[in-house]
């Protein structure tokens, strides 16, 4: 009842001087509004890193041949060189992985995709069809092709966006025939929209089939050139990473003392290092932010001095008609508390305005957390109590007779 | 005994400045009984102020007994002093001490917001009788910068009534007023003198004592005089004499 007596009090103190209350709340406003919205900047862009790299396939695992091998007379030879990954070693990680859920083996060649009298350089890329759900990649048209096709090595593709614009415009791909390196293909589906992967690749700059059809009819080569695997979910790829490098050891019988010839990547890997990137921008944006909450909570106890001062007989009044020197303190603190957190509210709406109006204008990405409105909120109450304090103090420890006859 | 307002028996006050020490009050004895309406006269420098603080519990004696209605005021806290305060002691100022930008009902509730056992309801009906009791029931949302000075002084003085105090310790509290508003509040105490409120009003002016029951006047520390006034002037009958005001 107390408490709330002078809580009353507190607000009628500030109600009487409005256009002050507010010009101190500027501070602590501006201070959260601006770590609100430096944190939003900073994990927005790690978010969408991070959706860019997921972007490929979040629990995809990437083998390639290890280019540490050195063939003939000692030169080093360029990974699409190398001829260590086999079919043997994609069944061998078919047949023992645990944590692996889909793996397919993969050749790429690069050259002239042409549909009538329109060309394209692109790429195609050799799959097993297990490769679209590694990627997490959806169709947008017709049907992929099937294990069927593989055992056949039939001249069918799937082609991405970039590919459907250059060669065929508006045109509808779908049950077209076009030539590769002189080779028809006819084309079964249409690759949904990819965009640019986290390096600034098309990703839709591409035509996808058959391993076997690219092993055999373009390259000519009996190896394979990466394994792409899916690991059960994403933290799981720690433990897929050692499974698969357990079995390709065993399966290219190597020594204990032999160095791996082939690479085990993971998108968790590159995922960490971008997110570490912009976690360091994120701290670094919030420390500064953090800067001007505290030049706010000055503002505050800078206020409270003026105001204790110039308040001097009212808290005369006040302990001649009964204010304990506790009841002085806590309306000074409450008063101070009251302009802290109101700033506070009004801060976090204004820094969530301000990321909405950074993505809206300048098409940069934010995300305002939960946890920077929780931290931001805390600071101000703290901050209300902390720069109130001493003010309030100095109030209450006031002697009612001299405070009483001040002018 | 413990019937009496106030008790003062052989008060001393001491102040230390730097190495001297002034000595303002050098043994005061007196009595307020239920329903005096007492003035302490003095010119500066007579121990006046000294007094009133003391006597308003915002000061201790260094010597001596203050009993007021009965509590010993040496023994108690600060804090248990601003509840003595808040519970039987109503002061009313010469600058009116009123707070700014708060209505006047704003204002007279503001001793009671320091007592936790009046509910919101029991406040706004004593602050509204008060301010009734000073006949500005009709101007209960009115700031201060809105009232004439003697208007404000009433508001005052309902603020001091709302507690129900023992006594009301009025501090030169015409000092700031014209003669006929002076003459109104002086009325104004005279009937809540009658009404039974005991008043202690701190004043330099000899006008102002006549209108009280007693006065006690201090010289140098000490109590030179206490006379109980034979002839206690009206001051109703004051204000119907003065001349209505020509330039009015």
């Amino acid at each position: 009842m107390k408490l709330f007596n002078l809580i009353r009090i507190a607000l009628k103190a500030l109600q009487r001087n409005k256009l002050r209350a507010f010009l101190t709340m500027l501070g602590i406003i501006i201070g959260v509004a601006a770590v609100i919205a430096m944190v939003a900047i900073g994990q927005g862009s790690k978010q969408s890193i991070q959706d860019q790299l997921s972007s490929m396939g979040s629990n995809m695992i990437t083998i390639r041949p290890s280019s540490n091998q050195t063939v003939g007379g000692g030169a080093r030879l360029d990974a699409s060189g190398l001829q260590s990954l086999t079919l043997d070693d994609v069944k061998a990680i078919q047949k023992q992985a645990t944590y692996i859920t889909a793996v397919s083996p993969a050749v790429q060649s690069r050259g002239q995709a042409i549909n009538g009298a329109l060309n394209w350089p692109t790429t195609i890329q050799g799959v097993s069809p297990d490769y679209l759900t590694i990627r997490d990649w959806p169709l947008k048209d017709g049907i992929t092709f099937t294990q069927e096709h593989v055992n056949t090595a039939d001249k069918v593709c799937l082609i991405g966006q970039t590919v459907v614009e250059n060669i065929f415009g508006s045109e509808d791909p779908v049950g077209k025939i076009i030539r590769f390196n002189k080779i028809p293909f006819k084309v079964i589906g249409v690759l949904g929209e990819k965009g640019e992967n986290a390096f600034g690749q098309d990703q839709d700059d591409i035509i996808i089939a058959p391993y076997t059809t690219v092993q055999k009819r373009i390259l000519a080569i009996p190896y394979i050139q990466n394994i792409y695997a899916s690991a059960v979910d994403e933290n799981s790829s720690a433990q897929a990473t050692t499974e698969v490098t357990d079995i390709l050891r065993t399966s290219h019988k190597l020594k204990a003392t032999d160095e791996d010839d082939f690479m085990v990547r993971t998108q968790a890997e590159l995922i960490n290092t971008f997110s570490s990137t912009s976690q360091l921008l994120t701290v670094l944006l919030a420390a500064i932010a953090g800067i001007s909450l505290v030049v706010g909570g000055i503002g505050i106890m800078n206020i409270m001095y003026v105001s204790v001062t110039e308040r001097t007989k009212e808290i005369g009044l006040r302990m001649s008609i009964g204010a304990q020197g506790t009841d002085i303190l806590f309306q000074f603190l409450i008063e101070a508390i009251l302009i802290s957190i109101t700033g506070g509210i009004l801060g976090v709406i204004l820094g969530i305005t301000a990321s909405r109006l950074v993505t809206l204008f300048l098409s940069w990405p934010t995300l305002v957390s939960q946890s920077s409105i929780m931290l931001s909120f805390m600071v101000c109450a703290i901050t209300g109590v902390f720069f109130g304090y001493y003010p309030a103090q100095k109030a209450s420890r006031l002697d009612p007779i001299e405070a009483l006859r001040y002018e | 005994m413990s019937n009496k307002i106030v008790s003062i028996h052989d008060l001393k006050r001491e102040f230390k400045m730097g190495v001297e020490i002034v000595r303002a009050l050098k043994g005061v004895s007196f009595d307020v009984e239920p329903g005096e309406f007492v003035t302490i006269m003095g010119s500066s420098g007579s121990g006046k102020t000294t007094m009133l603080n003391i006597l308003g519990c915002l000061d201790k004696p260094s010597e001596g007994s203050y009993l007021l209605d009965g509590v010993d005021v040496q023994k108690l806290s600060r804090n248990e002093l601003a509840v003595l305060r808040n519970h039987k002691i109503g002061f009313v100022f010469q600058a009116y001490n009123l707070l700014a930008r708060t209505s006047a009902l704003e204002n007279v509730e503001l001793p009671l917001l320091y007592n936790s056992s009046i509910s919101h309801k029991t406040r706004h009906e004593r602050a509204v009788k008060a301010l009734e009791a000073v006949k500005l029931g009709d101007r209960l949302d009115h700031l201060p910068n809105q009232l004439s000075g003697g208007q404000q002084q009433r508001v005052a003085i309902a603020r001091a009534l709302v507690n129900e105090p023992v006594m009301i310790l009025a501090d030169e509290a015409t000092g700031n007023l014209d003669t006929r508003t002076s003459y109104e509040i002086m009325a104004l105490f005279q009937e809540l003198n009658q009404q039974g409120k005991t008043i202690v009003f701190v004043t330099h002016e000899p006008d102002i004592a006549a209108f009280s029951s007693r006065t006690v006047t201090l010289k140098d520390g000490k109590v030179v005089k206490d006379s109980t006034n034979t002839q206690v002037r009206s001051a109703r009958e004051m204000l119907a004499q003065l001349p209505i005001a020509a330039d009015y």
